[in-house]
């Protein structure tokens, strides 16, 4: 367990939603939930996930804070929105989805192997690179997220796409060199830098 | 011409439903003078469309032939029907209104013999039961309407048809010359009864109610129950006419959510729990589909005896959305429960949307300076003179309570009007 997690227990004992409140991104709508089951019912995902948004909702407040942190159902969603639209209350679901699972990641509890994560952490280092997404190196590292073995299976099993992407001239291949970057890099990564200092303190003033 | 005599002392009443009755007969039974004023061509207004009431099950026809009657006995009330307030202007004690009265083209010589409807051949939507089946171009809305006269519809003016109809009357009541009019009226306090209407379930869209034909509205379903009704008091699919014997109830179809009605309705609940007992009273299980169940107070009764009922099932979840069986026609209701959390895909053969109240009126052909609150309804605070709201005009509310409502209305015009006969001495 992290340092920090361990601060976060340690802080909020057993209110867990006084946690979520605090420390998620729009957390304090948690309470606004009145279970009414319309998000679950109309998430294009929802069968696949080991808790719908309701549901984590309800455990939010029973105080179930390693269950909820450590599952794998936020990194399910595939922010489409349907929840937002239809909610009997307007609570902004799917934003509270990626706060949740964004605070399990800087926690360090967010499940290891959830492939949705290890993406995310793929295509957030190949945009802090250079400042643009890479997409020949992304799709490559996607490819190869599974292991040797599978990457070149993937890599053969969608050559056909490649081709027709670099025909339409959406692929370039000179990518694989560097890549093409924002004007300035160094200016940007000041910019990420002041940013992740100011949530460092804000987290940090919570604990 | 229509002859209507008022002063700043007379009680001027907008809409004749039970909360306008209500408000207008006790008002004129204390010995005011009242104007009631009804859009439609009768008076009783929706609790006409109800079947039974909750929670004693009785009739809403008992109650109505009592207000009937006494409307009818007392010299201080005027009944004006197919007529609406165009304007109104002034202020506490000193108000100008105009009535527009539409040509009823039956005059009052008419008996209510029905050998006009019988000599006529063309149909309109019958709106009385929400369009689910037809009536003739001359028609009587419903057995007890009153007053007790026959309506052409305006469509058949100047067709053959409406000819047929004039020659067919005995007594000489049809009139197809009758022209809109217009009264200009002087009263001292107004009182707005408005009601409500069904919230439109086609904004709805997850649950197809413009898509599925065996998904309908309460009131619908409501109508459906009526003896007298489309169906004959028969639960009939629409899509194939066969006798329902699977039921779903959603409730707060359009209420409690922000992207329809902001508001409880009050009413859906109880409505539901009623509407059950006909299912089963029918031989039919229904199934109810809900957030939580607001029956307060002494409903609470009603709520133990439904769940007593081995027919009735209960689930915690509000509907996500509904798509349909092709084959069979079957509504299926698609969503995940709060007890449990069990994601469920259920095929009922007939849906019923609980659907809510909105006001009947939009609020910008209120006068202005009429207090409205956030959902549309009037709210009856000090700044608004001598207009106050009955019934479901100022929220949504059960007949109880809107009887309640309206009876502290008919108090509240009368003491302006006697602060008006106070001051001219």
């Amino acid at each position: 367990m992290s340092n920090l997690n361990n601060q976060m227990v340690n802080k909020y004992r057993n209110d867990f939603l006084k946690e979520v409140e605090a420390n998620v991104e729009e957390g304090d709508w948690v309470k606004m939930c009145m279970q009414c089951g319309v998000c679950a019912g109309s998430c294009p995902m929802g069968p696949y996930w080991d808790h719908p948004p309701q549901e984590i909702f309800m455990m939010i407040r029973a105080g179930k804070r390693e269950e909820v942190l450590s599952s794998t159902s936020m990194w399910m969603c595939t922010s489409c929105y349907n929840c937002i639209a239809r909610c009997p209350r307007e609570l902004p679901i799917t934003h509270i989805m990626h706060g949740l699972a964004h605070y399990g990641k800087r926690l360090g509890i967010a499940p290891k192997n959830q492939p949705t994560l290890k993406f995310s952490q793929k295509f957030w280092d190949n945009l802090m690179t250079n400042g643009r997404v890479n997409e020949l190196k992304l799709g490559i590292a996607l490819y190869f997220i599974d292991g040797f073995v599978q990457g070149i299976k993937n890599a053969l099993a969608a050559s056909g796409i490649g081709l027709g992407m670099f025909k339409a001239k959406r692929l370039d291949p000179m990518e694989i060199l560097g890549g093409h970057s924002v004007k300035d890099k160094s200016g940007l990564k000041a910019m990420i830098k002041k940013a992740q200092e100011i949530e460092e303190a804000r987290i940090s003033g919570n604990q | 011409m229509t002859d209507v005599v008022a002063t700043n002392e007379t009680i001027l009443v907008v809409g004749g439903g039970v909360s306008g009755m209500t408000t207008a007969l006790e008002a004129a039974e204390a010995g005011k003078q009242v104007i009631l004023v009804e859009k439609r061509p009768y008076v009783g207004g929706r609790i006409t469309q109800l079947h039974k009431y909750f929670p004693k099950l009785c009739f809403p026809t008992c109650g109505l032939e009592i207000n009937q009657r006494r409307t009818k006995q007392n010299p201080n009330i005027t009944v004006l029907t197919m007529a609406e307030v165009a304007s109104l202007t002034g202020s506490e004690g000193d108000y100008s209104a105009t009535i527009k009265i539409s040509p009823r083209y039956v005059n009052e010589n008419c008996t209510a013999c029905g050998a006009c409807e019988d000599a006529v051949e063309a149909e309109f939507d019958d709106e009385y039961n929400y369009g689910l089946s037809k009536h003739k171009g001359a028609y009587r809305a419903h057995r007890m309407a009153y007053p007790e006269r026959y309506v052409i519809e305006p469509a058949m003016i100047g067709t053959a048809d409406a000819d047929k109809a004039k020659e067919a009357c005995k007594f000489g009541a049809i009139d197809l010359d009758m022209q809109e009019e217009t009264v200009e009226l002087k009263v001292g306090a107004v009182v707005y009864a408005t009601g409500w209407r069904p919230y439109d379930a086609n904004k709805i869209q997850p649950y197809g109610y413009d898509r599925y034909q065996n998904v309908i509205t309460s009131v619908e379903f409501e109508r459906m129950n009526d003896p007298m009704g489309p169906t004959g008091g028969k639960i009939l699919r629409p899509s194939d006419g066969k006798e329902a014997k699977d039921i779903a109830f959603i409730q707060c179809a359009g209420s409690r959510d922000r992207n329809y009605l902001k508001h409880c309705s009050r009413i859906c609940c109880m409505a539901s729990l009623k509407q059950t007992t006909y299912a089963t009273d029918a031989g039919a299980k229904s199934t109810i589909y809900y957030i939580d169940i607001r029956a307060i107070d002494r409903f609470e009764d009603f709520y133990k005896k439904v769940q007593a009922d081995e027919n009735v099932t209960f689930i915690k979840s509000k509907v996500a959305n509904i798509t349909l069986d092709n084959e069979t026609q079957n509504p299926v209701l698609q969503g995940v429960d709060t007890e449990g959390y069990n994601r469920y895909a259920t095929p009922h053969e007939l849906v019923v949307l609980a659907v809510g109240m909105e006001p009947s009126i939009d609020a910008s052909t209120l006068p202005e300076g009429v207090s409205i609150n956030e959902h549309g309804f009037i709210e009856n605070d000090g700044t608004n003179g001598g207009i106050f709201a009955a019934g479901c005009a100022s929220d949504a509310l059960d007949v109880n309570r809107a009887v309640q409502s309206a009876t502290a209305c008919a108090l509240k015009a009368i003491q302006v009007v006697n602060r008006v006969a106070g001051s001219e001495g």
